[in-house]
C-alpha cells in the first residue's frame, strides 16, 4: 500500500541516489516491487530446482497417483473403505478422521474451557485453586506426552477383549474401545431427520416472532422451553409414525473382537481426550481474561436495576466479554485441529497418518506432504473465516 | 512432529542444489567429508541399534562401517543417522545421508520412482505373525477378524492387507508410527497380532517382550522381504563401492576366509584370491579404491558368516538360523559375484 505522504520539499541528501528515488511516493512504490519481484524469483528458483533435481534422479512427481489402488487397511473410518479402494479415497478417509476428531474435540474443548476457566473465577477458594492447578499442569506438559499418557492408561488399564467389562447390558469396555448397541437401521431413522430439521427452522422463526413481540409490548416468551418441546417433540412424534422401532444391533463377541453396534476405539479417545484436555487449559485462560476484561460496574449496575444474576451474565457481561474472548479462541481453534496431526504416534488414522503411508508407498513426498498442508491449510481458513464472522456479528454496534 | 522432519527432508530435496548435494559425485563427496552419512534403524536388536555404551551396531551398521573401511580403512568413519520408517526415503534423496541400511525391502516402487539403487541383499527376510500364546492361534489362517498392531510406512502394510484379502478374511489395523509404540501396544493387549518381518519379530520377543516364552511367532512367512542397502540415483561409482563390498563380504565366506586367517591368505597361490586381496592389483583401482579395500574389510568386519553369527545368529538372544541367508553352497540365496 503506496502511503500517500505529500510531497514535502526537502533538499535531497548531498550526493543523492537519483532524482526519482527521492520521491517517496515513487520509492515506496519502487521497493514493492522490487519485493514482490524477489519473492516471485525465489518461489520460481524453489519450483524450478526441485523439479529439477528430482527429475535428476528420476524421482516419479504429480498427482497422478492418487488414482492407484491403496491396497492397505484403515482401522477406522466414517465411509466405507477397502484396500481395493484408491489412495485418493484412502486420503478422503483420513480427512474425515481428521475433521471428525476436530469438530467433536472443538465443541467439548470450549465446554470444558468455559466451565474450567468460569471456575478460576469463583468465589469458592477450593474450585479456584482446584481450576488453576488443572490449567498450570496441562499447559506445561507437551501434548505428546499426554497423548501418550491417555493412550497408555487405555491400554494398560482396561480387560482384556475376553474379559470385557459389561457394566449395562449390550455395552462392553475393554482393550479393544468402548462398544455400544445402535438401533438397527430402519427408515424411521430418516424420517426423525427430517423432522429435526424442520423443527430448526420453525425455532429460527419462532425466535424471531418472539424478539419482535417483546419489542412490540414488552412481553417476553419462553422461548427456551418452547424450542426444546419443538426439538424433541417433533422427531419423537415421527418415531411413534413410524412404528416406534426397537430392535437393536447389539455388540457380540466373535472370535477376536465383538462385532455390532458401534465402537469408541482406544485411539480415538485417547486423541480426543488429549486434544479436549490440552486445548481447554488454553480456553480456560481465554474465557477467564475476557471475563475480567469487563468492568466490575457493569454487574453491579446491572443488579441495581433488578437484573438476575443468570440474566446479568447472558445479556451484559458476556456479550462484552466475547469481543475479549473470540479472537483468541480462534487460534485455540486452529491449535486443536493442527495438534491432531499428532494422531500417528497414537494410531489414530488421521490424514497425516494415511498421508504418510501413502508417500511412503509411492515415494511421493513432497505431493504428500503438499497434500497435508494444503488441507490443513483450507480448515484453518474455513475456522478462521466462521470465527471472523462471527466475531462481526457480535461486535459492539456503535451508536 | 514427524511429518515436520518430512516437511523439511522435502525441504532438503527443494534446496539440493544449494547445499551441495549435487555437487558431484557421492562417492567425490564422501571421499571429500572423510566420513560416511549412513542413514540406519534407531531400535530393531540385530540390524540397528546403538547399545547400553551408545555405540551403533547390527548387520545393517556393520554394513555401514564396512563400506567406511573400504574406503578409508577406519570403521568408526562413519556418521550415522538414525531413521523412522517414514524418514528414510527423503532422508536418501535429499542427500542427508549416502547409503540407507536400515533393513530396507526391494521392490520395484523403491528402485523405479523412489528414485533408488539397491546392493545386494544382506538378509533374506519375510513377514511374519507373533500372537500371544494364550489365543490358542497356530496358523495365520485363524486370523479372521483379528486387531493387528503394525508400523506405519513399510512395506508391512501392504503385505499384511494383501494377505488377509487373499485369505477373505477381515482384520482391524492399527497403525503406529514409532516401532517402540507399536511393541507397547501389542504387548499392553491392544492387538492380538503383530506383524513385521520375522527377523524383527524375533528380536522384539528376544529384546522387548515382558515374558519371551508368551508370544509365539505363526509358521506362516506371507512375503518376500529381501533387505539390502540402498544408494541414490546418480552415482553409479558410488553404488559399485557399496555393492562390491558386500560382495566381497559373502565372497569371504565362499572361500573360508575370515577376520581371523585373513593374514593367512594373503600368500596364498589361488589367483581369485590373490584378486580379492589385492596382492594381484587392479580390482581396488577398478573402483576407485585402495587395492587392499577387500582384505580392510574382511580382516576388520569379518565376512558375511561372521557379521551374521555375531549380531543376530545362534548365540545372540535373536537366534535367527541362516535358513535362507546361507551360502547357495549350503542351500541358500547367497551368492557373490565373481570379483575379477
Amino acid at each position: 500500500m503506496a502511503s500517500k505522504t505529500r510531497d514535502t520539499a526537502r533538499p535531497s541528501a548531498p550526493g543523492g541516489v537519483s532524482f526519482s528515488l527521492s520521491d517517496p511516493t515513487v520509492r515506496a512504490v519502487f521497493y514493492q516491487i522490487l519485493v514482490v519481484g524477489i519473492v516471485i524469483a525465489v518461489g520460481w528458483f524453489l519450483i524450478h530446482n526441485t523439479l529439477d533435481n528430482l527429475s535428476k534422479r528420476s524421482i516419479a512427481t504429480g498427482f497422478g497417483f492418487l488414482e492407484r489402488e491403496a491396497s492397505f487397511g484403515i482401522g477406522e473410518s466414517l465411509i466405507d473403505y477397502h484396500p481395493r479402494d484408491s489412495y485418493g479415497r484412502a486420503f478422503l478417509v483420513g480427512v474425515l478422521n481428521t475433521l471428525k476428531v476436530s469438530i467433536i474435540g472443538v465443541v467439548l474443548a470450549t465446554v470444558l474451557g468455559t466451565l474450567i476457566g468460569v471456575a478460576r473465577l469463583s468465589s469458592n477458594w477450593l474450585i479456584a485453586k482446584l481450576a488453576s492447578t488443572y490449567v498450570e499442569i496441562v499447559r506445561n506438559i507437551p501434548p505428546l506426552l499426554q497423548l501418550f499418557f491417555w493412550y497408555a492408561l487405555v491400554s494398560e488399564s482396561m480387560p482384556p477383549v475376553r474379559q470385557a467389562l459389561n457394566p449395562i447390558p449390550g455395552v462392553f469396555l475393554s482393550q479393544r474401545g468402548l462398544f455400544v448397541p445402535v438401533p438397527s437401521a430402519d427408515p424411521v431413522w430418516g424420517m426423525m431427520a427430517f423432522a429435526l430439521a424442520i423443527a430448526v427452522i420453525a425455532v429460527v422463526f419462532l425466535r424471531r416472532w418472539a424478539k419482535a413481540r417483546q419489542e412490540r409490548t414488552g412481553q417476553p416468551f419462553p422461548i427456551g422451553s418452547a424450542s426444546l418441546g419443538l426439538l424433541v417433540g417433533l422427531p419423537l412424534i415421527a418415531y411413534i409414525a413410524g412404528g416406534a422401532p426397537t430392535a437393536l444391533d447389539v455388540p457380540k463377541l466373535q472370535g477376536f473382537n465383538f462385532v455390532g453396534g458401534v465402537v469408541l476405539t482406544p485411539e480415538f479417545f485417547a486423541i480426543l481426550v488429549g486434544l479436549v484436555v490440552y486445548t481447554a487449559a488454553f480456553i480456560a485462560e481465554v474465557v477467564r481474561s475476557g471475563i475480567l476484561a469487563v468492568n466490575w460496574g457493569q454487574t453491579e449496575a446491572a443488579r441495581a436495576l433488578g437484573i438476575d444474576s443468570g440474566k446479568t451474565l447472558r445479556l451484559v457481561v458476556l456479550p462484552q466479554a466475547l469481543r475479549v474472548i473470540v479472537p483468541p479462541l480462534t487460534s485455540q481453534y486452529l491449535n486443536l485441529t493442527k495438534n491432531s496431526s499428532l494422531a500417528l504416534a497414537i494410531g489414530y488414522p488421521d490424514l497425516v497418518s494415511i498421508a504418510n503411508t501413502t508417500l511412503n508407498q509411492t515415494g511421493q513426498a513432497i505431493e504428500g506432504v503438499a497434500m497435508i498442508m494444503g488441507t490443513y491449510l483450507v480448515i484453518s481458513l474455513g475456522i478462521s473465516i466462521f470465527m471472523n464472522w462471527y466475531n462481526k456479528r457480535i461486535a459492539l454496534v456503535e451508536r | 512432529m514427524k511429518s515436520g522432519i518430512l516437511a523439511a527432508a522435502a525441504a532438503a530435496v527443494v534446496f539440493g542444489a544449494v547445499t551441495g548435494a549435487q555437487a558431484g559425485p557421492t562417492l567425490d563427496a564422501v571421499k571429500g567429508r572423510g566420513f560416511v552419512q549412513c542413514g540406519v534403524n534407531a531400535g530393531l536388536p540385530g540390524f540397528g541399534n546403538p547399545d547400553s555404551s551408545g555405540n551403533w551396531t547390527g548387520l545393517d551398521v556393520d554394513y555401514c562401517r564396512a563400506v567406511a573401511v573400504a574406503l578409508f580403512n577406519d570403521p568408526n568413519k562413519v556418521k550415522f543417522t538414525p531413521l523412522s520408517a517414514q524418514q528414510r526415503f527423503p532422508a536418501i534423496q535429499s542427500g542427508e545421508v549416502d547409503l540407507l541400511s536400515r533393513n530396507t525391502t526391494v521392490t520395484l516402487t523403491r528402485d523405479t520412482s523412489v528414485g533408488l539403487n539397491f546392493a545386494p541383499v544382506t538378509y533374506y527376510d519375510g513377514q511374519g505373525f507373533m500372537v500371544n500364546k494364550k489365543l490358542g492361534v497356530k496358523s495365520a489362517k485363524e486370523l479372521n477378524g483379528a486387531t493387528v498392531c503394525v508400523q506405519a510406512g513399510t512395506t508391512t502394510e501392504l503385505n499384511l492387507a494383501d494377505y488377509f484379502r487373499t485369505n477373505n478374511m477381515s482384520y482391524n489395523p492399527v497403525v503406529i508410527e514409532s516401532n517402540d509404540e507399536v511393541n507397547a501396544a501389542y504387548f499392553a493387549g491392544r492387538c492380538d497380532v503383530l506383524t513385521t518381518d520375522a527377523s524383527g519379530l524375533a528380536g522384539t520377543r528376544a529384546g522387548v517382550a515382558p515374558v519371551p516364552d508368551d508370544h509365539i511367532i505363526l509358521p506362516e512367512i506371507i512375503s518376500k522381504e529381501p533387505l539390502a542397502p540402498a544408494v541414490r540415483h546418480g552415482d553409479d561409482q558410488w553404488f559399485d563401492v557399496v555393492k562390491w563390498t558386500v560382495y566381497a563380504t559373502i565372497q569371504a565366506e565362499e572361500m573360508g576366509i575370515t577376520s581371523k586367517n585373513v593374514d593367512e591368505f594373503v600368500n596364498s597361490k589361488n589367483p581369485e584370491i590373490q584378486r580379492i586381496l589385492g596382492t594381484s592389483p587392479g580390482m581396488g583401482k577398478a573402483l576407485g579404491l585402495d587395492e587392499k579395500w577387500a582384505y580392510n574389510v574382511i580382516k576388520t568386519m569379518g565376512n558375511y558368516g561372521e557379521i551374521f553369527e555375531r549380531n543376530v545368529g545362534m548365540k545372540t538372544p535373536l537366534k535367527l538360523e541362516r535358513g535362507l541367508n546361507a551360502l547357495w553352497t549350503n542351500g541358500g540365496l547367497q551368492y557373490a559375484m565373481p570379483i575379477r
